[in-house]
């Protein structure tokens, strides 16, 4: 979009919409609808809390956990679907659907099983991360060229060289995007998982400023989760980019 | 500086089609047409054949009315070009066709937008999907032809909106060599029948030797007209015939000499 | 033989088996007291279809999700779609959505209660929260990547900006969209159990809680399974008819 001329980037729309929150807010037309201004300065307030570190700190650190298992599980599951045709037709109906079934269905079951702890939402996380995981590595090795595996074999390649040093890097895109992807969704596990267990983390913050009516809390919160939820797709996005590179020509 | 081109035959038809110094930059400065000014004879196929970089393609999209001429004008039957118009017809390079639409559809679709009633331009379609040798395959999609028949789709989808002057955008290089040959074979009988005007971008010189009746070659930088050429060819013996023709060998030849130092 | 054994159908239902046969032996052990096997599950469920309780409860999920759905998905294409023509609202709309995308809407749910209180407006505005973006940024991005010399062609002939969106653009962008469509109804699924489960129980969220309250774990088991057993067949059904509204070309989407 230009303004006299100048090209203006895209995001810079955003601090037009910060600027019509704050009119809608100071005009009080909404309850939903704080001023912005306040918000921001509720988030500084709370973020160097003990009580926000805490919660960001069980968060993270289920967050990390659970998609480090579902990356540990998903991807050699994933390649194993890829290179094998038994694998393959046996789990692709269960990664399929699990893919778009509503897993939240589940939580319960785990709450039930594992109680109301970071385990819980450990195992909410690696279930929301790993079908992705494993659908996009297997895109991935399926990608990969019979040329670049018959060269392997023309070449004598062990089956240890020929992975490491062949399959992982004709497959890298797709993993990454794979990952990419799934680190969204295990975001997105990781709080649905503290909202229904509730009594840790970020799910106990939200219960406690809905308790109390803290609206500007509440949405100093939820900046903060978006902030990060972003960062970490943009960052997740800009690795993929560089080794975009040679995913259009592989073929 | 404009770059008049030479004219050899002495009884010129009249012109369809008149392009005068038309000078195209695109966003960005870069240049590719300068006052160019070329005139296209009724009736006739004429080739602009030239290296890549030449300004070929963006002086066609210009005559079609899909690009705007940063300065000059173009006249169609003596009619300005202000942008697209039913006298002109458009043949892609990539074919352009509706990968969701029937052959039939997609051949009748110049006359859908027009607005003309389905029966009466099924008919019409119908008549030029036979023209192009595709009769029986109206009811297939494109996903289900081969490079070669997608091509005679968009052709029959030109010819069938009646207009005069034809723009053809590289519109075989698309296909295999094999079938290419065909075409061009197939493309004077088109010629011959419809009396209709082509442009014919292409930067195949035998191609533009085989169906031309007269080559504007041009060369980049600047883009401009360096000859144009009418080949003095007998199209009525069989088509084998003419690629052996020492005359066709030898304009062929003459070309390449002329474009060779223009290959990157 | 060995054709038999790899053969898709085989393999498929011996997973099947495989799946539902090791439920039923952690079941057996029991892993847990919580955890019922899958008999006990498949019985419970038999007994709930008989009886009408499951009946008589879904169409209260069924309310928020379907109007909530509708409403995304109507919305959500038409966002999207005038997006991708105009300039000017790509520049405001599209970093909206580009952020709500990756964020964990879920969170705003809190929010949407404590707005709206715990009635069935909280319940579609959830399922709509959900859905859209998603379906907003596949509208968009298929109409931006409509093939430009398509474009060109049904200018060339003269097409008029209405026919070209109608005609060539929308087809074109068509299978994108559905995409969309499909990922918005797996949200809004999402969007409408978890309403359930936090905001106030009814439907199948009831079942499962009031199940789970009452230590019947067959029972609560059973509605879970039939939920994620209807999730899957709705949105199944939705790409199977693709290519009845949209693409005839396009047989299988995948």
């Amino acid at each position: 979009m230009k303004l006299f001329g100048v090209k203006i980037p895209m995001m810079a729309s955003l601090i037009i919409w910060a600027i019509v929150w704050e009119v809608v807010g100071q005009l009080e037309l909404s309850i939903l609808l704080p001023p912005f201004s306040h918000i921001i300065v509720r988030l500084f307030e709370i973020v160097p809390t003990m009580v926000f570190f805490n919660a960001f700190m069980i968060t993270a650190k289920c967050f990390l956990i659970g998609t480090a298992i579902a990356i540990v599980l998903g991807i050699p599951i994933g390649v194993l679907m890829g290179r094998s045709i038994v694998a393959d037709r046996m789990l692709l109906p269960w990664v399929n659907m699990f893919l778009s079934a509503p897993l939240t269905a589940l939580v319960p079951v785990l709450m039930t099983l594992f109680g109301f702890g970071t385990k819980t939402i450990i195992l909410t996380t690696v279930l929301f991360a790993i079908w992705i995981i494993v659908l996009d590595a297997r895109a991935g090795v399926k990608n990969i060229t019979p040329s670049l595996i018959d060269m392997a074999k023309s070449f004598q390649a062990s089956y240890w060289q020929a992975f490491t040093q062949i399959y992982v890097w004709a497959a890298l895109p797709e993993i990454l995007a794979g990952i990419r992807l799934g680190c969204i969704r295990s975001i997105k596990g990781v709080i649905i998982g503290q909202l229904l267990v509730s009594v840790v983390g970020f799910g106990r913050l939200f219960e406690l400023y809905s308790s109390n009516f803290l609206m500007e809390h509440m949405w100093a919160l939820l900046f903060v989760l978006f902030f990060f939820a972003f960062l970490i797709a943009e960052g997740l996005g800009m690795l993929e980019r560089k080794f975009e590179y040679y995913a259009a020509s592989r073929n | 500086m404009s770059s008049i081109a030479e004219a050899v035959s002495m009884d010129t038809p009249p012109i369809a089609v008149s392009v005068n110094d038309v000078t195209k930059i695109y966003p960005g400065g870069v240049e590719a047409l300068n006052d160019m000014t070329i005139q296209f004879p009724k009736g006739e196929l004429t080739s602009l054949l030239g290296p890549s970089g030449c300004g070929k393609t963006t002086l066609l999209k210009i005559i079609a009315g899909l690009l705007e001429p940063t300065s000059g004008t173009v006249t169609v039957n003596d009619v300005p070009v202000t942008g697209p118009g039913k006298e002109r017809a458009f043949v892609f390079q990539d074919f352009a066709l509706m990968p969701w639409a029937s052959v039939m559809r997609n051949a009748a679709f110049g006359l859908e937008l027009q607005g003309v009633a389905k029966s009466e331009r099924h008919a019409i379609a119908e008549k030029y999907i036979e023209a192009v040798g595709l009769k029986g395959c109206e009811h297939l999609y494109p996903h289900e032809l081969s490079g070669g028949m997608r091509q005679r789709v968009g052709l029959a989808r030109a010819l069938a909106v009646n207009a005069e002057v034809l723009l053809m955008d590289e519109p075989f290089s698309a296909v295999d060599e094999q079938t290419r040959r065909k075409f061009q074979e197939d493309l004077l009988d088109v010629i011959k029948e419809e009396g209709k005007t082509f442009i014919f971008v292409t930067h195949s010189i035998e191609e533009a030797v085989y169906v031309s009746h007269s080559i504007a070659l041009l060369l980049p930088r600047p883009s401009r007209v360096s000859e144009i050429i009418r080949p003095d060819i007998d199209r009525d013996i069989s088509p084998d015939a003419i690629r052996r023709d020492p005359v066709y060998l030898d304009i062929v030849e003459r070309i390449w000499q002329g474009l060779r130092t223009y290959v990157e | 033989m060995y054709s038999f054994i790899i053969h898709p159908l085989t393999l498929r239902f011996l997973s099947v088996v495989i799946a539902f046969g090791t439920w039923e032996y952690l079941g057996r052990i029991p892993i847990s007291p919580a955890f019922p096997t899958f008999l006990e599950t498949m019985s419970a469920l038999g007994g709930m279809l008989a009886d009408g309780s499951m009946a008589a409860v879904y169409p209260a999920t069924f309310q928020p999700l379907l109007i909530g759905l509708i409403i995304s998905s109507v919305l959500g294409i038409a966002c999207g779609v005038f997006m991708g023509l105009n300039a000017k609202a790509e520049w405001f709309g599209a970093p909206v959505f580009i952020v709500l995308q990756s964020a964990p809407l879920a969170a705003l749910i809190p929010l949407l209660t404590f707005a709206y209180g715990i009635g069935l407006t909280s319940k579609i505005l959830t399922v709509s929260i959900m859905a859209m973006p998603v379906i907003v940024l596949n509208a968009y991005t298929a109409v931006r990547h409509t093939p430009t010399s398509m474009i060109e062609m049904g200018t060339s002939y003269l097409g008029s900006p209405r026919q070209i969106i109608l005609k060539i653009i929308i087809p074109s962008a068509s299978p994108v969209i559905y995409a969309g469509l499909r990922l918005g109804a797996a949200m809004g699924f999402i969007g409408a159990i978890l309403a359930e489960l936090l905001i106030t129980p009814t439907g199948i969220g009831d079942l499962i809680t009031y199940n789970q309250s009452i230590a019947e774990y067959d029972k609560m088991y059973a509605a879970i399974f039939s939920i994620m057993v209807f999730a899957v067949i709705f949105i199944e059904i939705l790409e199977r008819t693709e290519y009845i509204f949209f693409r005839p070309d396009k047989r299988v989407s995948q």
